[in-house]
């Protein structure tokens, strides 16, 4: 093991003696704070992401009071309660920071810690019979960098963002509207963020990495692996390799404000359309970080439900590679109305629409798992079909506006709202509530309500169809994004919609309630509650699981957990 | 179960570095914030973070190396180790690329504006002569692969002492190349400010050099822990880390002394 011939004294001392802290619980300071422990940063996680989660869907809220009706309601009240100087133009400014801290916070803050921090954490190592992650102390500066970053994004809500107070950019940032419009320190502020946020994601994607690589349990291949695993793997080497790109352009943001470049200033030589080639260069695979490890999440819970393994897991499996290696050359479709030329943007029509092949194949596998299987609704399980529905809707608007033509005409408008909410928060939310109900058990100890999930779905899927399918007809009818008025023609589908909200609202009430009463006095939970279609490995653990699992490694015999659902891991709790 | 680890991997106690990092990352953050729009103390409180989070990373390594001599660092959380600084030169290979991207965005498609003039280098713009201390400077840094090299090697055969000189001989090429930057960002014939030539010239080459810079603090790092008998000839991943970490520098510089130097500075007429 360890080479001791040059400073042998160096490597006998105090040998191991670092370990015997760690056999047991730290206090409650050490434990929280100071973690090294996956599932407690993982719990750390999901708190983080469902208090950003209640202020980034909270600011929704106020936008659709403020859409519910013609014409200018709120917006001077909430303005001057951020501080923000009197007048009209300060007013419809704290409107564009609306929109900037929904996305931001939606998008950094909600989904990918709930997703690759939450159950990234909580689950991967279990799932491939690991003890812990890789670098459990860099584990948690993941962690805790993100909680300066949303500091600082929830700061710039109080300090001049040039306009009004806030930073008024949107969530991408496009100069010139970030750099020479935007004066004050508030969009410095949200750059900042993002550089922290981005560092915290950096590390988390190495980390994941090296964990998935080098410590699946003793004959676990790549190829009898979790596809949750699959998912987390491929997203990390999309964190990895595009939050760079994103570092460098904000940082040129940066400089452009600060110290004179123009990067992005045509006067200087500089271009505005290279910051939206830079930040789409991210910003696309970011779309797919937020929803692989939401595809990994669903093929376990379809095929745990179903009583049945995942149909085509090699196919599963390398459609996500897949649709994350594409994922990097469709960018430019975010940009068709830019002054692309006409063979570009076929170019990217073209490579745009390939994605729908390995996401079809997706979406026909779970539907092929399900067929034949002997399905039990229970909660995790609707949310689950209700994602393959509602992501398929948002996956079929996606291929509509992946066209360079049809986007000329829908670039902008509520058709693209309403698309890309169909896909993330009726998508990947869809995932995080199935997740959420399929592994609060495991993760607390304690049963969820079944009855309370069930209303928790079935109203929360009713409140959002509501709020966002009458969004593709305001779309069609030319509605533009980000105003915060509009002609009384489409005043009848804005008030559809904010009342969609109203009754989100309710659903997310019982979530709550759910949680609330499951935590303090729902009945204990087996380490299986799902029964012989849970094969993966943290089924084989108490609920919740020992301080450190896997003391001893699992070994993962002949045959594929798989293709073979009547072979269950040895029983280890 | 209760406390028999029966694996290799390396199970850790709660440590305060990750979370005193992250705020001094926020303190460094708002400073800087603070710095840019003239706030009082910002000037204070943005160098204060930065001791701040030197202090913190500095306490985490030392953690580490300790960890590294009571036995912790078993072979596969080597290997962990080596997939670790892998990935992380592979992100920090993609942040150069987005300079990169900047660079060829505004050299291939040179605009019509007044301080370029439709053509690259930009029209009266005076470049630096790439074959004058450029070319210098790549020698000097390929001359830094090899001794970094030879140092590995003389620490696999057992020899210290070549451990020793190959180190300091990589560390001196090193501060040398950050000098002879500094006098040519100090004797740059073109302006950072106002137009893109000096904008994707200072910052690509200025990461660059930031990186030069942290790569020889790594090196001369390994090189006090030669001096104090560290690293053994199977076992020295810090120095490994650092000698990837170099050659990762190395190579940058030459993408950008053939694309930036070169090539972005063809057709024009140096400076004397």
């Amino acid at each position: 093991m360890t080479d001791t011939t040059a400073n042998a004294h160096f490597f006998q001392k105090e040998e191991h003696h670092e370990h015997h802290g760690a056999d047991h619980r730290p206090g409650f300071f050490a434990r929280w704070f100071l973690s090294t422990n996956h599932k407690d940063i993982g719990t750390l996680y999901l708190i983080f992401a469902i208090t950003a989660g209640i202020i980034g869907g909270g600011i929704s809220g106020l936008m659709r009071a403020e859409l519910a009706h013609p014409g200018i309601q709120y917006l001077p009240m909430w303005a001057h309660f951020f501080g923000a100087p009197a007048g009209n133009d300060a007013a419809l400014h704290f409107w564009n920071v609306m929109v900037t801290a929904h996305g931001l916070i939606m998008v950094f803050f909600m989904v990918m810690p709930a997703m690759i921090g939450g159950f990234g954490n909580w689950f991967v190592p279990i799932m491939i019979g690991a003890p812990d992650m890789a670098f459990p102390r860099m584990n948690n500066v993941s962690f805790w960098l993100i909680v300066p970053a949303f500091t600082l994004l929830l700061g710039s809500l109080f300090v001049s963002g040039g306009t009004g107070n806030g930073a008024g950019t949107g969530w991408t940032l496009y100069a010139p509207l970030s750099t020479s419009g935007s004066a004050g320190p508030s969009v410095d502020m949200c750059i900042l963020a993002l550089h922290l946020a981005g560092a915290s994601s950096i590390l988390g994607a190495v980390n994941f990495i090296t964990t998935i690589l080098n410590m699946r349990a003793p004959g676990m291949t790549l190829h009898k692996m979790p596809l949750f695993a699959w998912s987390v793997l491929v997203t990390a080497f999309l964190l990895l390799l595009a939050l760079p790109v994103l570092a460098a352009a904000i940082t040129m943001l940066l400089t452009d404000r600060n110290f004179g470049t123009t990067f992005f200033d045509a006067s200087g030589g500089g271009d505005p359309i290279l910051y939206q080639h830079l930040f789409w260069f991210f910003g696309h695979p970011e779309v797919y970080i937020m929803i692989l490890p939401g595809f990994g999440m669903v093929s376990h819970i379809i095929s745990t439900f179903s009583k049945k393994p995942i149909f085509g897991y090699l196919g599963m499996a390398y459609a996500m590679v897949a649709i994350g290696v594409v994922g990097f050359v469709v960018w430019a479709h975010h940009m068709y109305t830019t002054g692309l030329d006409v063979n570009t943007k076929m170019y990217f029509t073209a490579a745009t629409m390939v994605i729908a092949v390995p996401t079809g194949i997706k979406i026909f596998s779970w539907i092929a798992t399900m067929w034949g299987g002997s399905i039990s609704f229970k909660t995790p399980m609707v949310w689950a079909m209700g994602f393959i529905f509602m992501f398929t809707v948002g996956g079929v608007t996606g291929v509509v506006l992946a066209n360079g033509g049809i986007d000329n005409y829908f670039q902008d408008t509520y058709y693209v709202v309403a698309h890309f909410h169909y896909v993330l928060s009726l998508g990947a939310v869809f995932s995080l509530f199935a997740g959420f109900y399929y592994w609060f058990p495991k993760m607390s100890g304690k049963m969820y309500n079944e009855f309370l999930g069930q209303a928790h779905f079935w109203i929360f899927f009713v409140g959002v169809n509501v709020l966002f399918f009458p969004m593709h007809f305001l779309g069609a009818q030319g509605m533009p994004r980000r105003y915060p008025d509009y002609p009384d023609a489409f005043a009848k589908w804005n008030a559809v919609a904010s009342h969609g909200y109203e009754i989100m609202v309710v659903g997310m009430g019982i979530f709550f309630v759910n949680i609330i009463y499951s935590l303090i006095a729902g009945p204990k939970a087996p380490a299986n509650p799902w029964g012989e279609g849970a094969t993966t490995l943290e089924w084989t653990l108490s609920s919740p699981p020992p301080y450190h699992q896997f003391e001893t490694l699992p070994i993962i015999d002949a045959g594929d957990l798989h293709d073979r659902h009547d072979r269950r891991p040895p029983d280890r709790v | 179960m209760a406390g028999a680890k029966n694996h290799d991997y390396h199970i850790l106690p709660p440590s305060p570095w990750p979370l005193l990092c992250s705020f001094s990352a926020l303190v460094l953050a708002s400073g800087f914030i603070m710095y840019l729009h003239s706030v009082h103390y910002g000037a204070l409180i943005g160098p204060l973070g930065f001791a701040m989070l030197i202090f913190c990373m500095g306490s985490w390594w030392v953690d580490v190396i300790k960890e590294a001599h009571a036995g912790d660092h078993t072979p596969v959380v080597q290997l962990h180790l080596r997939y670790g600084m892998i990935l992380f030169i592979a992100s920090e290979v993609m942040f150069f690329v987005g300079w990169f991207w900047a660079f060829f965005d505004a050299s291939l498609f040179p605009k019509a504006v007044d301080v370029v003039g439709g053509v690259w280098p930009p029209k009266g713009l005076t470049p630096i002569n790439p074959f004058a201390f450029p070319l210098l400077n790549t020698m000097i840094l390929l001359c830094s692969g090899t001794t970094v090299t030879w140092a590995h090697h003389a620490l696999i055969h057992g020899d210290r002492k070549g451990l020793k000189n190959g180190l300091w001989c990589t560390i001196a090429l090193g501060l040398l190349f950050s000098t002879i930057q500094a006098y040519e960002y100090i004797h740059a014939p073109f302006a950072f400010k106002g137009n893109i030539f000096g904008a994707t010239f200072f910052m690509a080459t200025g990461f660059h050099g930031f990186h030069v810079i942290v790569g020889t603090i790594f090196l001369a790092v390994c090189q006090y822990r030669a001096y104090k008998g560290d690293f053994t000839p199977r076992q020295h991943f810090g120095f490994e880390a650092a000698a990837w970490y170099w050659h990762f520098v190395d190579v940058v510089w030459l993408f950008l002394f053939l694309s930036i130097y070169v090539w972005g500075g063809w057709g024009a007429t140096y400076a004397a």
